[in-house]
């Protein structure tokens, strides 16, 4: 066993993170989250430019990187400084689907997204489906070279700022079976496709896809014909890791701060750290910090695991961090007071971006019972 | 004993509901369902709904116009407006400032304030904390000098609810720094309306603007406006503090909440199936009304003791920590109910009157649960509450 980060690793990550602390600061990030398009297209080049799009893609798809430490690195420091921009949506979900399904032509598109001149986002979601990822009510049918779309996405996080959307859609099959689910590659622009958009709690946008007799050619499907599932559980296995590492890198933040004001804030002529009841409970989201930085460690080296393995230890790290992400985000308010219940103060971004993040891919009840089922048939 | 509500306390209930049914706009209780902030008219017509029913002060005693009504009255109140959804009263003139005045104001003070607190024609807010007092409010620094027939005041208060809304502020001030701390601070009524007076927005972290900062540079305030006498406002704060904290519990709220997250639950399918059979879900659902079946109780019997207008000692204090813990449980299980529609932000701001994104009961639950994180940290914080508890009990 070795836990050291390879030398490359750590060079993405001091750069990353000095990137970061210069450029995302408090005023700029509130900024961003006002502005209409909820995202910085300067900061979005500038980080492409520094090779963070590419660390998430292997050699052979044109990146340096796509393992799992490549992505849990990333997007720990991302979370970190509380990024909004939307590079799970564009490169790991996405980019990873038009990755792992797409033809030769399809995938040429990945240069554009890894250079950052092309965003992407995942419409798969629904309004009724939740977190179930096989549960596909949008229809794809076959009409002569076309195929016809019709259906409603859900949250679809970074639609309006894509290029393509990678829209699931059912072209055989009941409700919820794995088999007969299809991805295809829609420009936005594609007649028929509506959206109704809005911001985020956690910052970022989203919004309500309807496509309405959307005809694209039949070459703009992702793989084969009905058998998308697969593709899309390990698209989320990875995107669950991305969201992992960035609670992480949020909960850092927001102990990191919790820390530093209980030595800082005064109250009863002393700091309020050294009141036991608080300093006790500084030592539980320590530790639980901890805990968590193993978890994500856990996923990340088992990525590239057989599926069942892989999907078990998913499971378990996204219901750990939803307990440990609660309690840090929860605890970090409480411990500074009145302070943390406002936006202009850091904390306040980092307890919305870990606590809302347990309404993407899963919640932490949603994952415990998909860890209950797959440790009884493993 | 008896757990069974008496024949009278019945057709109470009987009477309140109708009175709901009849009166309560429809338009409002819809926003309380659905959205995360009232404006002052909204607040105002519920208030005023409720004077002309004779409704509006179930605390305060007959002689001052209040209903006077028993604890048990006020529990089945409470808790038939949180099921129909009403807005919220707002306490600071009614629960705070009037039984302060009721005990320690003067004849004048208690007639011209009080009949204006009971219409909503003076709206009422807190100027206790500031940005260096907040648990340890004694250390409170805002100066109020006499100068003749007036106070000179200078400082700044802050987290003051709806103080945009306000026509006056309670505030405690300085006006003896030389003594120990709380022999030193007084009960000053002033009005907003007066000049150096400076309000500025604190948005909080769901959006909403519901806190303020008050500044105050060189307010000139009459004599008239000290409540009780000089350098005793520690008292009367105290006493105001108690009563903030047995209207903390919160039952009728937490029961309407959870109700509400049921019905959530009931409604959005997981897998399949109703999200209220997925066992993860369901286990802290059962246990946080098995939490809150005991609450109901300890309320009752807790608020029953204590005489009409008069507030219990540790025992609120046990209420506040007990009942705000329930309540954020319930707020999360809310948040989480809804799924990925939790996400969108639907602020009144950004939506104006388009459709709400996703199920209409999903748009205000995100923001409860960060708002309502307030609930554990204002009126004397959970810690501080805890430390009471202790304190009196172990008594070192
Ligand atoms: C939404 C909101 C609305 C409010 N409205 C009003 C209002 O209308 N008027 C008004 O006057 N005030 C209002 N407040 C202020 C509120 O009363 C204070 O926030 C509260 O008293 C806590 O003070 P603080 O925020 O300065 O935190 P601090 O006192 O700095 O406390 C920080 C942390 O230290 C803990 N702590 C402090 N002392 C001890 C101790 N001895 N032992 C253990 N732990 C301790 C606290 O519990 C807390 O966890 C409001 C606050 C909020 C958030």
């Amino acid at each position: 066993m070795n836990f050291e980060l390879t030398e490359e690793r750590q060079m993405l990550q001091d750069t990353l993170r000095r990137f970061l602390a210069d450029r995302y600061g408090l005023e700029t990030r509130n900024k961003i989250i006002d502005s209409e398009e909820g995202l910085s297209p300067e900061i979005w080049a500038e980080l492409a430019e520094l090779g963070v799009i590419g660390a998430l893609f292997t050699e052979e798809d044109g990146g340096f990187g796509g393992k799992g430490f490549d992505i849990t690195t990333v997007f720990e420091e991302l979370g970190r400084a509380g990024v909004v921009e939307p590079f799970l949506d564009t490169a790991i979900l996405g980019g990873g689907l038009i990755a792992a399904l797409g033809s030769d032509t399809q995938k040429e598109l990945l240069e554009e997204v890894i250079g950052g001149a092309l965003h992407l986002a995942f419409a798969h979601g629904e309004p009724r489906s939740r977190y179930e990822l096989n549960q596909v009510e949008t229809t794809a049918k076959v009409s002569g070279d076309e195929i016809v779309l019709s259906g409603r996405k859900a949250v679809v996080v970074n639609a309006e700022a894509a290029g393509y959307l990678v829209v699931s859609a059912r072209e055989s099959g009941g409700l919820m079976d794995e088999d007969g689910i299809s991805l295809f590659l829609v420009p936005a622009d594609t007649a028929g496709l509506t959206m109704v958009g809005y911001p985020l709690m956690q910052g970022g946008r989203a919004a309500e896809v309807t496509l309405d007799d959307v005809k694209v050619p039949s070459s703009a499907r992702l793989g084969e014909a009905g058998k998308a599932y697969p593709a899309i559980v390990t698209a989320a296995a990875r995107a669950n890791t991305a969201l992992s590492a960035e609670i992480l890198g949020s909960m850092e933040t927001a102990t990191g701060l919790t820390k530093e004001y209980l030595v800082t804030r005064q109250q009863f002529g002393r700091p309020i750290g050294t009141f036991q009841a608080l300093a006790h409970r500084m030592s539980d989201m320590l530790i639980e910090l901890e805990m968590a930085r193993s978890a994500v460690i856990n996923i990340a080296g088992r990525l590239e695991s057989d599926t069942a393995e892989r999907d078990r230890y998913v499971a378990a790290t996204r219901n750990y961090l939803g307990r440990a992400g609660r309690l840090i985000a929860e605890e970090a308010i409480q411990m500074h007071g009145g302070i943390a219940m406002t936006k202009e103060y850091e904390l306040a971004h980092f307890a919305k971006r870990i606590v809302m993040s347990d309404h993407r891919l899963g919640d932490t009840d949603w994952h415990l019972e998909r860890f209950i089922a797959l440790s009884a048939a493993a | 004993m008896d757990l069974n509500y008496t024949p009278e306390e019945q057709a109470f209930r009987e009477e309140v509901r109708t009175f709901l049914a009849e009166k309560l706009p429809k338009d409002l209780a819809d926003k309380m369902k659905t959205k995360s902030e009232l404006s002052k008219e909204d607040y105002l017509r519920w208030h005023k709904i409720l004077y002309e029913q004779g409704w509006i002060a179930p605390n305060w005693p007959k002689e001052y116009g209040g209903a006077e009504w028993n604890a048990v009255q006020r529990h089945i109140f409470e808790e038939e407006c949180a099921f129909a959804n009403t807005p919220r009263v707002l306490p600071f003139g009614l629960a705070m400032l009037g039984p302060v005045l009721q005990a320690f104001g003067n004849q004048e003070q208690k007639d011209y304030y009080l009949p204006r607190i009971l219409s909503g024609e003076d709206w009422w807010c807190q100027g206790y904390s500031e940005p260096g007092a907040g648990s340890d409010l004694a250390s409170l620094k805002t100066r109020a000098v006499r100068e003749g027939d007036h106070y000179i005041v200078n400082g700044q208060k802050t987290w003051t609810t709806l103080g945009q809304h306000a026509d006056w502020i309670f505030c405690l001030v300085r006006t003896d720094p030389n003594v120990k701390q709380q022999e030193g601070i007084s009960f000053l009524l002033i009005d907003m309306k007066t000049p150096g007076i400076t309000v500025r927005p604190i948005i909080l972290l769901e959006g909403t603007h519901e806190v303020n900062e008050v500044f105050f540079d060189n307010v000139k305030v009459p004599v008239e406006n000290l409540v009780g006498e000089e350098n005793k406002g520690w008292t009367y704060a105290k006493y105001l503090l108690t009563h903030e904290r047995t209207n903390i519990a919160g039952v009728g709220a937490s029961k309407a909440a959870l109700d509400s997250v049921k019905r959530m639950a009931r409604a959005e399918m997981s897998g399949g199936r109703p999200l209220i059979e997925n066992p993860a879900f369901a286990a802290r659902l059962a246990e946080v009304e098995a939490d809150l079946m005991a609450m109901e109780t300890a309320n009752l019997r807790i608020v029953s003791q204590a005489a009409v207008g008069h507030a219990p000692g540790i025992e609120a204090s046990m209420l506040k920590v007990k009942g705000t813990i329930i309540r954020q449980e319930i707020n999360d299980l809310a948040r989480r109910a809804v799924g990925p529609y939790a996400m969108p932000f639907q602020s009144e701001a950004v939506e104006g009157d388009n459709q709400p994104i996703g199920p209409d009961y999903a748009a205000p639950q995100a923001s409860r649960y960060f708002n309502n994180r307030k609930l554990s940290i204002f009126g004397g914080s959970n810690e501080v509450q805890r430390g009471i508890i202790a304190k009196t009990q172990i008594g070192v």
